[in-house]
């Protein structure tokens, strides 16, 4: 069925992030155009500028780009970890429901972070609290979402934990003693703890080894195919975005160049640099 | 060379000046006005050093009044040496009648104790309080905590106690059990031992707190609702002295504390004196209407 | 009624990175198709045949022209739609049988077919039940369900691509090189499979080098060459039928 085009889960419009002092001048200097995203006036630097796009519920979307693109900066914008300097996102969880996301309240921003959103951060050490237990991490989204019941949350930590195949009686170790691969497990299970309808994986599997890059790759798609959770999966690896993705954007120098279908991305790419960067790959 | 002739002639009322004081009773009246809130105030200098109780010492100088009776306790006793010392500056500075008897003060202050006796409206009672901020132990920013308590972002405080549950079956907070006061605050009710946290719950007196080191204060207005936090299936608890008793007045409804002696044998007694001494004497003091006491098998 | 409008339809890759060459690979093709239909497309080696396919299952962006496709929704042009409509129509309607199976690793074959089949049916069993039968149905050895697609041979990988473009009865098929690799008796089977699927209404285009395949197949065969139709000639052996 075809759903109508204003079903959307996640709407983004004109998100800009620039570190420094701007004017017109700052994005319209900037650019894949002229290869750079520091602006020649003054110095500051576009992160990402005029990001647009529409996410539906289920689907995954892949930003794809080299270093210093701005890609993670989109995911985490949205995740409220940088502050926007222009733009809006609307967040549509349920039917009649539309939160301007970025300009709610620190409160409500925290709501919607907890219940609506989940984070998967290449470094373990910034989507968990190393001083807590794996339990207690996971246990702490369940808590901000109002569970105070210790065997509930043990229950579902563990029921987490076993979905994404780390052993059950690591529940109460700290995350520190753990391997990289599980580490991200961990992760995994706090950021899906609360069912949210939307989740982030910047770049993931980055720095693991090549086996259980597999590993964390296969149990990503397999919760996402249980689950029919909308993912937004940046990587500047292009087999990742094969493997997990619907569409993908390509980006440089802080703008999307080119966003189609991956398959079309990668077999018949548009833009200069989405077709050098495929040829990278091969 | 700088003239010091603020004290030429003699030390001020309360040794504070006026105008310091007029500034800490500003900040008391709003700490009374947003309970559990940590208000930040001058602390200003002391004959004493910080940390030795000179928030308690601001607060008492700060309201004291002519007529006011004057008790201080140290871990429940009125003869400790800082006890001592304290009451004597307090007296020094103010001529004010000083007592033992907890039923007969208008102005305690304690550390780290509840008196066991219940207390009256009339009175107020001061804590020196070493950490004022609950969440430190969780976050080490001020910042960050701040925002936590104007959010009421409280997650990381319950996955330190449910961690603590985990690990050791219970929550191993001795003293300074964090408290939910009036549904918003977390606040740290200074060290005192879980056996009075319940004492503070819809307590008849007004409760103020002082960290003089940390330069905060805050307070809890009388009839005010204090709750320990707790989950809903690993409840708050009080220390259990069943089995054990006072070898003085073979109580163990007051909180006990533990004598060893030199051949190692151990012996327990009532730790607040001046209500050990009332027993003593075979009077009948009110206890405090502690729900927890009669749940546990004494 | 028809069910897809080709018209006008060129492709020209632009290579930025290999001096702005641009290579042409279709130019202007018009037909169009009836529901139920199956069309032969057929030519030499890169004559624009898969191009043509992969333009409409816009794993190609056409450069001009349009692909007007009546889907149970209405009508759509493929080459205008969003990405969020061509992914549901992808999901629900169209599928792309490749020459090449491009699959997951570590995916068994038999979840690799029912892949789609897993987006509606959230009992796995159920779908697997009905991948197994499309499987036994295409002979391929059992023992070879459970194990990892990426090592089979030319044959086998091309009957799993084949299972897993038909489960499911889609509305649109296409498919690139059903029977090549193929021993004649499991040719049989796959022309059987694809004449069933356009019995229960699909639709099919299909690319062959195979004359058997073609004579057995379609209903009307586009001859393509040089990135342009030569002729479109209904199937005389079908016609006698």
């Amino acid at each position: 069925m075809i759903r109508n085009d204003d079903n959307w889960l996640l709407r983004v419009r004109n998100l800009t992030k620039i570190y420094g002092a701007y004017n017109e001048q700052t994005v319209a200097r900037t650019g894949p155009e002229f290869n750079s995203n520091i602006c020649p006036d003054n110095g500051s630097i576009v992160a990402c500028a005029d990001i647009n796009f529409d996410l539906y519920p289920g689907e995954v979307l892949g930003i794809v780009g080299e270093s210093g693109s701005g890609k993670s900066t989109i995911v985490k914008l949205l995740y409220f970890d940088l502050e926007k300097t222009n733009g809006e996102a609307f967040l549509k969880p349920y039917e009649n429901d539309t939160l301007n996301i970025l300009d709610e309240s620190n409160q409500k921003k925290k709501f919607i972070r907890n219940n609506l959103m989940g984070m998967v951060y290449q470094n373990p050490r910034d989507g968990l609290n190393f001083n807590f237990s794996s339990g207690g991490n996971i246990g702490e989204k369940l808590i901000m979402s109002g569970n105070m019941h210790v065997g509930n949350i043990r229950n579902r930590a563990t029921e987490l934990l076993s979905k994404t195949e780390v052993p059950v009686q690591r529940l109460d170790d700290l995350p520190a003693f753990f391997s990289g691969g599980m580490q991200q497990r961990v992760q995994i299970s706090k950021a899906i703890a609360n069912n949210p309808p939307l989740l982030f994986l910047d770049e993931v599997t980055t720095g693991l080894d090549v086996s259980v890059q597999a590993k964390v790759l296969d149990l990503i798609r397999e919760m996402q195919q249980e689950l029919g959770i909308a993912m937004i999966v940046v990587s500047h690896d292009l087999s990742v975005i094969r493997m997990l993705t619907d569409r993908t954007m390509v980006m440089k120098n802080g703008r999307i160049v080119e966003s189609g279908l991956t398959d079309q991305i990668l077999q018949d790419p548009q833009h200069e640099y989405a077709q050098l960067l495929v040829s990278s790959l091969l | 060379m700088i003239d010091n002739n603020k004290y030429i002639n003699k030390y001020n009322f309360a040794f504070i000046d006026e105008a310091t004081k007029k500034e800490i009773r500003r900040k008391l009246l709003k700490a009374v006005a947003i309970p559990g809130y940590q208000v930040p105030y001058s602390s200003p200098e002391m004959p004493i050093s910080r940390g030795w109780g000179t928030g308690g010492l601001h607060v008492t100088l700060a309201i004291i009044g002519k007529d006011d009776v004057f008790k201080i306790i140290d871990q429940g006793s009125d003869a400790s040496v800082n006890a001592c010392n304290l009451r004597d500056f307090v007296h020094t500075m103010t001529n004010v009648r000083t007592t033992f008897d907890t039923a007969e003060a208008t102005l305690i202050q304690t550390r780290h104790r509840i008196t066991e006796e219940a207390l009256l409206p009339h009175q107020i009672y001061i804590y020196q309080v070493p950490q004022p901020e609950p969440l430190r132990s969780v976050e080490r920013y001020e910042n960050k905590t701040r925002q936590m308590h104007a959010e009421g972002d409280y997650a990381k405080m319950f996955v330190s106690l449910y961690e603590s549950i985990v690990l050791h079956g219970a929550v191993m907070h001795g003293a300074d059990y964090p408290v939910m006061v009036n549904d918003r605050y977390i606040m740290a009710p200074s060290p005192i031992p879980k056996w009075d946290v319940p004492n503070l719950n819809h307590s008849k007196a007004l409760h103020l707190f002082g960290a003089g080191r940390e330069k905060r204060l805050y307070a809890v207005p009388p009839f005010t609702k204090v709750a320990p936090l707790e989950f809903i299936d690993v409840k708050f608890d009080i220390e259990n002295f069943s089995g054990k008793k006072c070898y003085k007045t073979s109580s163990n409804k007051a909180f006990l504390d533990e004598l060893i002696y030199d051949d190692g044998s151990k012996n327990y007694v009532i730790n607040d004196s001046n209500y050990l001494d009332k027993l003593m004497e075979n009077e009948t003091p009110q206890q405090h209407t502690n729900p927890y006491i009669n749940k546990i098998a004494l | 009624m028809k069910i897809l409008e080709v018209s006008g339809l060129s492709k020209t890759f632009n290579l930025h990175i290999l001096h702005n060459k641009k290579i042409e690979a279709l130019k202007n093709i018009d037909f169009s198709m009836e529901e139920g239909e199956i069309i032969g497309l057929t030519g030499k080696s890169g004559s624009g045949k898969s191009s043509l396919m992969k333009c409409i299952y816009r794993t190609y962006l056409a450069s001009t022209g349009t692909i007007l496709y009546h889907s149970d929704k209405g009508k759509k042009d493929l080459v205008q739609a969003s990405d969020h409509e061509m992914i549901e129509l992808r999901k629900t309607e169209i599928t792309y049988c490749s020459q090449f199976l491009s699959v997951i690793p570590r995916v068994t074959a038999i979840d690799v077919v029912c892949e789609n089949l897993f987006r509606v049916e959230k009992n796995k069993e159920i779908a697997r039940a009905k991948a197994r039968e499309i499987l036994a149905y295409l002979g391929l050895a059992e023992e070879l369900w459970d194990a990892f697609p990426a090592t089979f041979s030319g044959g086998e990988q091309q009957r799993i691509n084949l299972a897993r473009a038909v489960l499911g009865n889609p509305k649109f098929l296409l498919i690139d090189e059903p029977t090549a690799s193929l021993d004649a008796k499991t040719k049989e089977a796959v022309i059987r499979l694809i004449l069933n699927l356009k019995k229960q209404g699909s639709s099919v285009i299909c690319i062959s080098h195979d004359d058997y395949t073609i004579d057995q197949l379609v209903d009307r065969n586009i001859e393509m060459q040089n990135g342009t139709i030569v002729s479109i000639q209904s199937n005389p052996k079908k016609e006698n039928s």
